[in-house]
């Protein structure tokens, strides 16, 4: 490699290096894609909640204006529109006034640019809702319950709806009788309506599971062995919920994908040949299950939607909860600090699943070889 | 016909449409055949189903069977808005991209990918709440139409794309067809089945986003919906006071809706495509 005397690398050896290895080509690619696509979605997040003429300083101003005296109130409006970076602040950090004596508002765009800065650094603004919190604390606190029941749901889910929809193609007869409509009336209940069955039945008639929150009341979120057992006795109900859904709509999908390939040329030849079945059904697992590990890619947001909707019915205390919160109190940045955080997981998993393919498929790494 | 003798003899397709037509008729006759009255309280709150009113009363103490119908028919018209809106949207972007190919149809196929990646539901929670006063039936349909439509798009262009280089499609041009005529005469025709499917699954899409929206606290002003009555039966504890028929006759109207369209949208999948009918 060239240039070893700056320490830096030329645009030859990147392309060089790129030559040689496709498979690092397609992940540099594909991280670029994704850090656009990242980009678009912190600007509509910035932009879409701007749309309406919603301001949070008037919700926070109608409830600690009471008993104010019209100067104060005065300056404390100002001190939160500075705060929420909605008016032009000068060196000192006093509020810029214009002639009239009204303060002077910052642009669209310089406040864009403002929340770019803040966001990359992980500073996502103060809730309006619980105000002297941030927004990054109140995420922060419920993000480990969302991964912690989304990504075993949507992972287990995954695989034991495509082994399910594998065996049913494969075995067809009363199994897959069976299967099939209970799977298409799994992936047709809404994730809430299961949600609040399970609530309603499990939880509040047979009183087996507790019906909503995440652990016992007189507990803190903490490293112990009472608290650990609170949590996993309250995660059961959730997990059921989004689980099923997501094994339902993945066993379909590769049974389609299954019975698609066991009419190619290649399971034909196989049968003839009178390879052992269940090498036959490798096979054409292998095949079938790289498609569906893209489908998951697409149908991520969706089944995170779906999850983030569970977790409200069981007022579960994770980013779901908080997002309901904020809608219900208008608490704009808290629900903008969740949807964008909420956009980043999804984009994040979306990128391994495309990685992961990469890596997996050698078709795609064909494609990339012939340049197509 | 013979199409239409396909279609009756695939028992799954029977099954969806009867279940689908059940609930259209029962949206459309139901304020004829009964008194429906969403205005006024007929009892007390979480009356339990009697003779005189079948599923009991709500937490107002309004009639229960009154909700449902006129849940199902905003239900109903959500999702026929959304899913015609997402339709026409996605098929235009993935015919046009499709068939032009080239960079129109990279620029088309990243903004599709990109909207395909970022939720719908985080998009829809966005617009829904920046719009405080005015969201209503009709305008919630709109959005959700504005933000589920990628799926089709990706599935229509992949299917324009083939078609793209079929004879028939290069002898138009050679005749001095412009874009529009080859995509609309040419290329469309082929594809109103796959349309057609599309439109199903999209519209079972309009009406799930709609109840997520309302069960969110986001639906509506101005109508009940089965989302809507969810909602409102969550949050006035009728799962704590045991109200069951306050929930799970919406419940089992969705899912039946929408397990209705997922049913049609597979047996139509094997009526169209005899390679997989076997």
């Amino acid at each position: 490699m060239g240039n070893r005397a700056r320490g830096q690398l030329s645009a030859h050896d990147f392309t060089r290096m790129f030559k040689n290895h496709p498979t690092l080509e397609h992940i540099v690619g594909r991280a670029g894609w994704y850090f656009v696509t990242f980009l678009v979605a912190i600007t509509i997040n910035f932009f879409l909640p701007r749309l309406g003429d919603a301001n949070p300083v008037d919700t926070i101003m109608a409830k600690v204006s009471d008993g104010l005296d019209a100067a104060s109130a005065k300056e404390k409006e100002e001190a939160y529109l500075a705060e929420f970076n909605l008016v032009e602040v000068d060196a000192d950090g006093k509020v810029k006034h214009d002639a009239r004596g009204k303060p002077v508002r910052t642009s669209l765009g310089s406040q864009f640019v403002k929340y770019l800065g803040m966001s990359l650094r992980g500073d996502l603004g103060g809730s309006i809702l619980q105000h002297p919190k941030r927004v990054s604390e109140i995420i922060g606190a419920a993000l480990p319950w969302t991964l912690a029941l989304q990504l075993p749901t949507i992972a287990f889910g995954w695989l034991i709806g495509n082994l399910l929809g594998a065996l049913a193609a494969y075995k067809r007869g009363i199994f897959d009788k069976v299967m099939y409509p209970l799977a298409l009336l799994a992936s047709a209940i809404p994730a809430f309506c299961f949600g609040m069955l399970l609530v309603y039945v499990l939880g509040i008639r047979l009183e087996w599971f507790p019906a909503v929150g995440g652990y016992d009341d007189g507990l803190t979120p903490e490293v112990s062995f009472a608290f650990f057992r609170s949590a996993s006795y309250y995660y059961v109900l959730p997990f059921v919920s989004v689980f099923l859904i997501v094994v339902g709509g993945q066993a379909i999908g590769m049974r389609s994908m299954c019975i698609y390939e066991l009419g190619t040329d290649y399971v034909k030849y196989a049968k003839l040949l009178g390879i052992e079945e269940t090498k036959i059904l490798l096979y054409m697992f292998r095949n079938a299950m790289l498609p569906q590990l893209t489908g998951l890619a697409l149908a991520l947001g969706a089944m995170v939607g779906g999850a983030l909707i569970t977790e409200m019915i069981f007022s579960y205390p994770g980013l779901g909860m908080a997002v309901l919160t904020a809608i219900q109190g208008n608490d704009y940045p808290l629900i903008s600090g969740c949807t964008l955080l909420i956009t980043v997981c999804v984009l994040f998993a979306n990128f391994s699943v495309d990685v992961l393919v990469g890596l997996l498929d050698p078709r795609v790494r064909a494609a990339r070889q012939t340049g197509n | 016909m013979r199409l239409f003798k396909n279609l009756l003899r695939s028992t799954s397709f029977v099954i969806g449409m009867g279940l689908f037509v059940l609930t259209v008729l029962l949206a459309l006759l139901g304020p004829l055949l009964m008194h429906v009255d969403v205005h006024t309280r007929v009892g007390l709150a979480y009356m339990a189903p009697s003779a005189r009113h079948w599923l009991g009363t709500d937490h107002m103490g309004v009639d229960m069977i009154s909700m449902l119908v006129t849940g199902l028919r905003a239900s109903l018209y959500v999702g026929f808005l959304a899913g015609t809106v997402a339709t026409l949207v996605g098929t235009l972007v993935g015919l046009y991209g499709g068939y032009k190919g080239g960079l129109t149809d990279d620029i088309l196929t990243v903004g599709t990918n990109l909207f395909l990646v970022i939720p719908s539901l985080i998009v829809l929670i966005l617009l829904s709440a920046s719009i405080e006063n005015g969201r209503s039936l009709t305008l919630i349909a709109l959005i959700i139409g504005c933000t589920t439509w990628t799926w089709s798009a990706r599935a229509v262009r992949a299917q324009a794309k083939s078609l793209r280089s079929r004879d028939h499609v290069a002898l138009a041009r050679i005749n001095g067809y412009g874009t529009f005529g080859i995509v609309f005469i040419h290329i469309m025709p082929y594809l109103l089945s796959y349309i057609f499917m599309v439109f199903i699954l999209q519209m079972a899409t309009g009406i799930l986003s709609e109840a997520s929206l309302s069960m969110l606290g986001l639906g509506p002003y101005d109508s009940i919906s089965l989302g809507k009555i969810l909602n409102e039966a969550k949050t006035n504890e009728a799962l704590t006071d045991g109200a069951w028929w306050a929930f799970t006759p919406a419940m089992v109207l969705i899912t039946v809706i929408v397990f209705a369209l997922y049913t049609i949208n597979t047996s139509l999948e094997g009526v169209f495509n005899p390679r997989l009918r076997k």
